[in-house]
């Protein structure tokens, strides 16, 4: 066993920083959906703007570095031990079977995570991040999308996502205390290192 | 040194920047309206040194300078009490429409046109009297205060002292008309507001938003008209051309998109919030993108009658006519002190600082006349209709205040019904408390049919609310419309966020979560569980 860097020093900066976006974001934006009262709807508004302008750019950055460091490999799905895997989470965990998935630091997510991380990228995050823009911009619509499409929609499609968001970060938060410990997995994500059964690397 | 303090092109640019950045980071203010000296003292005219034994005579001596004056007043509205609407077609103006107040003017002339912008009109089956020197110049232009048109005089002045309100004991003087004729001037909020604020018969009663305390309030019941402020007159924005006054209730600008008036460009009228702050006023672009679909005024009137006066909500006309055991008529106050009940003119509510309805609108009332049908059997009856759509490009989101009551209908006929309340003779109902008589005296004097048949129908009128506008920081907040208890509840065709919301959406989106939720607590017991076991 070995300390390995398994989240480099941007991958954490930008998983808890996109973190905590995202909280200030459900926070405020089920305010401004009408299902609560905290800041005032013109605040909540203001922050929600301010939140999700940083998240964008926090995103452009991201992509770039996915881009460039070839990261976004962790991210391509397989079949291969994704029922392993799940068989773990609803039986093996219980019985006290070990987790089957070996962790490298060319490929540190698990068939399951992979799949959960890529609806995350690829489908909520876009469609939140599209609706979102279209909300924003909704009285700068050209003619053409103002008569193919209304603000009720719009407001229904981001709000949609943003509980596909809220059920995916409960499930997360929820699957990082599944570790040998109750911290084990979160700890790497916050000091970068993870004992692994591979030779140490320099970061 | 030498070459340092020579003035370097690009040093300057910075200082003058500097400079510029000062200047519009101080904050501007709002100062009083400067006005031009006037080019003539009236006190230095022969012809203003009076004696005048009426107002008539003063108004002879203005035309003698001011010829077309007098040709002027009597083409516009506030002369013939005339209003055809280009879009509805329908031939409005005091002359025509009823209201749910005192009903028409016609039939209690002397009280009704002691407002007319002139003198002696005391019957107005005909047309205004046609002498030039009947014009009123005075009650525009005092600028003493004295000139006062006695109510129940058809217009003028009273030139012997008389007691105003009856039975007050309270004694009117005549006024002094040279000191008055050698003062006027340009036309002021209490020039104006002698009628417009006592509206409906008393101070503040008719519209919510125009009453006494606008002669001169603060900076948070009126912003534009304070001394404090920007001490507008009432024309400063009800702009005029050869007296004839721009803005109007019967055909509303309710979306001026000319923007900020420029001559040679514009329409010169100011009367819209438009003319002076352009359509783009906020720092905040976010709510510049709510003008498109609210007027200014929804947001930045938050409530009408603010000043202290208070303003008739709700009149009962049915009820009216009862006295006590002394056969004298009967007068009652509700808490606040406003009476709520005369038997002269039956059941009040009043309101003050009063929360607005509101409604899209167009800008484009339609009435409903005296001699029109209606559907007796679905009350209330809407004495004006506004028009206005949610998808409408022209229609914003507007306040009103919603005037209610009840008032005398023709039940064989089907229609409303002239009321002759005010009169010497004893027909008038309050001389003689007596409805069937009073409506058929209205009938006959009036030519309008009356079948003899009548009751007291439900009705509403919605009056555009525009004037007590505050500082801005005294604007509706946003959470006053985007929240669950909007103000803009049941208005219908917009989505507005924190207040509309697809029911079906948010059950199964919060069902989907608790499911989540239970999901993770049963994993986790589970988890506690099986592990105890294990360690026992």
């Amino acid at each position: 066993m070995n300390r390995v860097m398994i989240f480099k020093r941007f991958e954490r900066f930008w998983h808890w920083f996109q973190a905590l976006l995202i909280f200030s974001l459900l926070i405020t934006g089920f305010e401004i959906h009408g299902s609560y009262s905290l800041l005032g709807f013109g605040d909540a508004t203001r922050l929600h703007t301010i939140a999700a302008w940083s998240l964008i750019v926090l995103w452009l950055f991201a992509i770039f570095w996915h881009i460039t460091t070839g990261e976004w490999r962790q991210y391509v799905p397989t079949r291969d031990g994704l029922f392993a895997v799940m068989h773990y989470y609803l039986i093996g965990t219980f019985t006290g079977a070990k987790h089957p998935y070996r962790k490298t630091s060319k490929a540190k997510h698990n068939p399951l995570q992979r799949l959960a991380y890529l609806f995350f990228k690829l489908v909520i995050s876009p469609i939140i991040w599209v609706s979102g823009l279209l909300y924003l911009f909704y009285n700068d619509w050209p003619a053409v999308l103002a008569g193919a499409l209304n603000l009720e929609t719009v407001a229904l499609v981001h709000t949609a996502a943003a509980f596909a968001m809220l059920v995916f970060i409960i499930a997360h938060v929820y699957m990082t205390t599944m570790g040998h410990t109750l911290t084990s997995h979160i700890k790497p994500m916050v000091t970068g290192y993870e004992e692994l059964d591979e030779p140490a690397k320099k970061p | 040194m030498a070459k340092l303090n020579k003035t370097h092109p690009a040093r300057f640019l910075v200082i003058s920047a500097l400079a510029a950045l000062l200047m519009f980071t101080g904050n501007p203010g709002m100062a009083a309206i400067e006005r031009s000296p006037a080019t003539a003292d009236h006190t230095k005219f022969k012809a203003l040194k009076g004696p005048f034994e009426t107002a008539s005579q003063v108004t002879e001596a203005c035309l003698e300078c001011h010829t077309e004056a007098a040709g002027q007043i009597k083409a516009t509205t506030h002369w013939t009490w005339l209003y055809q609407h280009k879009e509805t077609g329908q031939t409005l103006g005091k002359n025509k429409v009823i209201n749910s107040f005192c009903g028409m003017a016609v039939t209690n002339e002397p009280r009704c046109t002691s407002c007319h912008v002139g003198y002696g009109w005391k019957d107005m089956n005909e047309p205004p009297p046609e002498a030039d020197s009947a014009v009123d110049c005075l009650v525009c232009h005092d600028t003493t205060g004295d000139y006062w048109k006695f109510p129940t005089l058809a217009g003028g002045p009273t030139y012997i002292p008389r007691e105003w309100p009856k039975g007050s004991g309270k004694m009117v003087q005549p006024p002094d008309l040279p000191n008055i004729a050698q003062n006027v001037g340009a036309t002021g909020r209490a020039n104006c507001g002698s009628c417009h604020f006592y509206g409906g018969g008393g101070d503040g009663v008719k519209h919510g938003d125009l009453d006494s305390s606008l002669v001169s309030p603060d900076r948070s019941l009126d912003v534009h008209m304070s001394p404090d402020g920007a001490n507008f007159s009432c024309s400063d924005c009800h702009s005029t051309w050869g007296h004839s006054v721009s803005g109007s209730r019967y055909q509303v600008n309710a979306k001026d998109t000319l923007g900020i008036d420029i001559p040679g460009h514009t329409d010169l009228s100011r009367a819209s919030c438009e003319s002076c702050h352009g359509p783009a006023p906020h720092e905040k672009e976010k709510l510049n993108d709510h003008v498109n679909k609210v007027a200014c005024q929804t947001c930045h009137v938050p409530a009408f009658a603010r000043g202290g006066v208070p303003t008739k909500m709700w009149w009962d006309w049915s009820t009216a006519g009862e006295l006590d055991e002394n056969s004298k008529p009967i007068a009652t106050y509700d808490a606040d002190g406003h009476v709520s009940y005369l038997s002269e003119k039956g059941d009040f509510r009043h309101g003050e600082n009063v929360v607005p309805y509101y409604a899209w609108f167009d800008g484009t009332v339609e009435y409903t006349m005296v001699e029109d049908q209606f559907d007796i059997d679905n009350p209330p009856l809407e004495i004006n209709r506004l028009d206005g759509e949610p998808n409408d490009p022209g229609s914003r989101i507007w306040p009103f205040k919603l005037m209610q009551g009840k008032q005398p209908f023709d039940t064989e006929y089907k229609t409303l019904l002239a009321t002759h309340v005010f009169g010497a003779d004893d027909s008038s109902l309050w001389s003689n408390y007596n409805w069937p008589k009073a409506l058929k005296f209205a009938s006959e004097k009036s030519g309008l049919p009356f079948s003899g048949n009548f009751d007291f129908i439900e009705t509403r009128m919605y009056w555009p609310i525009t004037h007590m506008v505050p500082t801005a920081d005294q604007a509706l907040r946003c959470s006053a419309c985007h929240t669950a208890e909007s103000r803009l509840a049941g208005l219908g065709g917009i989505y507005m966020p924190g207040h509309s919301s697809n029911v079906w959406l948010d059950r199964i989106g919060w069902l989907v979560v608790a499911l989540t939720l239970a999901g993770v607590v049963l994993h986790a017991l589970a988890r506690v569980v099986f592990s105890k076991r294990k360690q026992s």
